[in-house]
């Protein structure tokens, strides 16, 4: 018996280490000075809970756990080695891995033979648990897919689409409520598995790759809060804060990456834009541009004392950032001082541009946030914008009929020169078109990113002027 | 609730400049649920039980390894101006 308490105690300190341990990884994560100090904590608690749990003296069966342990490790070292680019879509697939544990932990939990019914409350947490877990296992797995471009990109929409999801959610709820009051019609249970699961897929459907980072963030946020909820059912505290800590922070994510899109949760789960909008668009291929070629943007280039390049999710497409590196080091060398612009909705998740550029040896002092750099465009020669349209729109600021009015952006219309690396004259994904490329001080640059950064990278370095 | 707020007030600190390594840490950290699938699993009080918790297990370290192998290597390639490359 005191053995028993013994070992009790230790799990309970091992928790309690495994919990501080946590909340000093997160703190410091707050700057990438001390960012992998965090993770090392992180690691710690990690592995200090896993061995307190270990020791917990129900366990019996180490034979099948070591098995699962290392199976898990086999297919986690290469989820970790995955190229940059790809960090959304994995990011994605990691929430679904995590929402399948909370859900297979759950439902098994339902079924363990107890000679009490389960109490009401932990009913109603476990069913939450089960239905935040099974939408976020095909949410995630759908994001993923479109991430990954196995599934189209653009939104799908139908009429009373959001009809049709609410009324599933609706249903689910309805069915775990009657669940909460009468535990005993176990034969309830696999529906609010089922339906959680179709909602997931509909919820996804109608979101195209722009909304990505909200969406992310936002499954992130469920795929914590379902852990929060199993922390409750099993009475882990270890669990409910480490859940809380991940939903908050997909929260937070989520709350930012709708305030950068001037929308709201709820229109960018239910707003299915891009759609209404593409009539507008046409009118635009008559007007004029002005047109350059590298050897001119080089000049312009060279020739400035004060650069901002803004990336978005084009440069990622076109694995653009080692170019830009170089393009980079070509003008640093030459005295011009180079700053990067990022808008928190670059990318297809909140920081996809940050990772990118960091690969690409650009120091992370010259990556800064819209709000940073907003300030600096006035004194800006050159702003050059690689692949990213609809976060530099002026439209967002001085057209109230257009539908991203009020949406906060990258002021690239205010530096002395503007150009717009950029295939062709295509929309961007709101499919609204971009007044920018129409003032007389831009210089539309067409080319693909990746290729047209390099002869400029080429012009710079032979032209010996 | 508490953690929660202490959540909120630490992420809010959190750089934009680092919010892709955050989520795939708080991924990394959220699959401590694997501690709940290694009792389930190791309980065996139903076969039933052990099965799920033993594939929650591995979903869970997979997140476990991968997640914080991948924020280890992108905090890795983030430098200051100073520091000449690796």
């Amino acid at each position: 018996m005191n053995g028993i308490l013994g070992s009790d105690l230790l799990i309970e300190i091992t928790y309690i280490i495994a919990t501080a341990l946590f909340i000093l990884s997160l703190m410091w994560m707050s700057t990438p000075a001390t960012a992998r100090r965090g993770v090392f904590a992180g690691e710690f608690g990690m592995a200090l809970a896993i061995a307190g749990t270990l020791l917990h003296h129900g366990i019996v069966d180490y034979k099948l756990i070591l098995i699962a342990l290392v199976l898990g490790t086999i297919i986690g070292i290469p989820l970790g080695k995955v190229q940059m680019t790809a960090v959304p879509q994995r990011t994605a697939l990691s929430h679904t891995f995590g929402a399948l544990c909370v859900t297979l932990v759950g439902t098994a939990e339902f079924y363990l033979p107890r000679e009490v019914p389960m109490p009401r409350f932990m009913m109603a947490v476990l069913c939450m648990e089960v239905i935040l877990g099974a939408l976020t296992i095909t949410g995630s797995l759908m994001a993923a897919g479109k991430l990954q471009e196995w599934l189209p990109q653009r939104p799908i929409t139908y009429k009373g689409q959001n009809l049709v999801n609410l009324g599933l959610l609706g249903v689910a709820i309805v069915v775990a409520v009657i669940l909460v009051m009468h535990p005993e019609r176990t034969q309830l249970f696999p529906a609010i598995v089922a339906i959680p699961l179709v909602f997931g897929v509909m919820m996804i459907v109608p979101i195209g790759g722009a909304d990505m980072p909200t969406v992310i963030s936002l499954l992130n946020s469920y795929a914590g809060l379902s852990a929060a909820a199993m922390g409750f059912v099993l009475n882990s505290k270890l669990l409910i804060i480490a859940g809380a800590l991940d939903g908050a922070s997909g929260f937070i994510l989520s709350m930012n990456m709708s305030k950068a899109m001037n929308r709201s949760f709820s229109n960018v789960l239910f707003g299915a834009f891009g759609q209404e909008q593409t009539s507008a668009a046409g009118a635009a291929e008559a007007k004029p541009v002005r047109s350059a070629t590298a050897e001119e943007a080089a000049a312009i280039l060279s020739a400035a004392n004060k650069v901002v390049i803004v990336p978005g999710y084009g440069m990622a497409v076109a694995q653009a950032q080692h170019k830009v590196r170089e393009l980079y080091d070509g003008l640093t060398k030459r005295g011009v001082d180079v700053k990067f612009g990022i808008h928190p909705v670059a990318g297809r998740m909140p920081g996809h541009m940050n990772v990118l550029l960091a690969e690409a040896d650009i120091p992370y002092d010259k990556l800064l946030d819209m709000d940073e750099i907003n300030g600096d465009f006035p004194q800006t020669d050159v702003a050059l914008i690689i692949g990213a349209n609809d976060v530099t729109n002026p439209a967002a600021r001085n057209e109230p009929s257009s539908p991203i009015y009020g949406m906060p952006i990258l002021d690239v219309d205010k530096a002395r020169t503007v150009m717009v690396i950029k295939r062709g004259m295509g929309a961007g994904f709101a499919g609204i078109e971009n007044p920018l490329y129409f003032l007389d001080k831009t210089l539309m640059l067409f080319g693909d990113a990746k290729g047209f950064v390099g002869n400029v990278v080429r012009e710079l370095g032979g032209g010996g002027h | 609730m508490l953690a929660a707020f202490i959540g909120f007030v630490v992420i809010k600190r959190i750089t934009p400049l680092l919010h892709t390594p955050l989520m795939s840490l708080t991924n990394a950290l959220d699959a401590i649920a694997v501690v709940g699938a290694i009792i389930l699993a190791g309980e065996h009080k139903t076969k039933l039980a052990a099965i799920l918790g033993a594939i929650a297990i591995v979903s869970a370290t997979s997140n476990i390894v991968g997640g914080f192998l991948i924020t280890d290597r992108m905090l890795r390639m983030f430098k200051p101006s100073g520091a000449k490359k690796a």
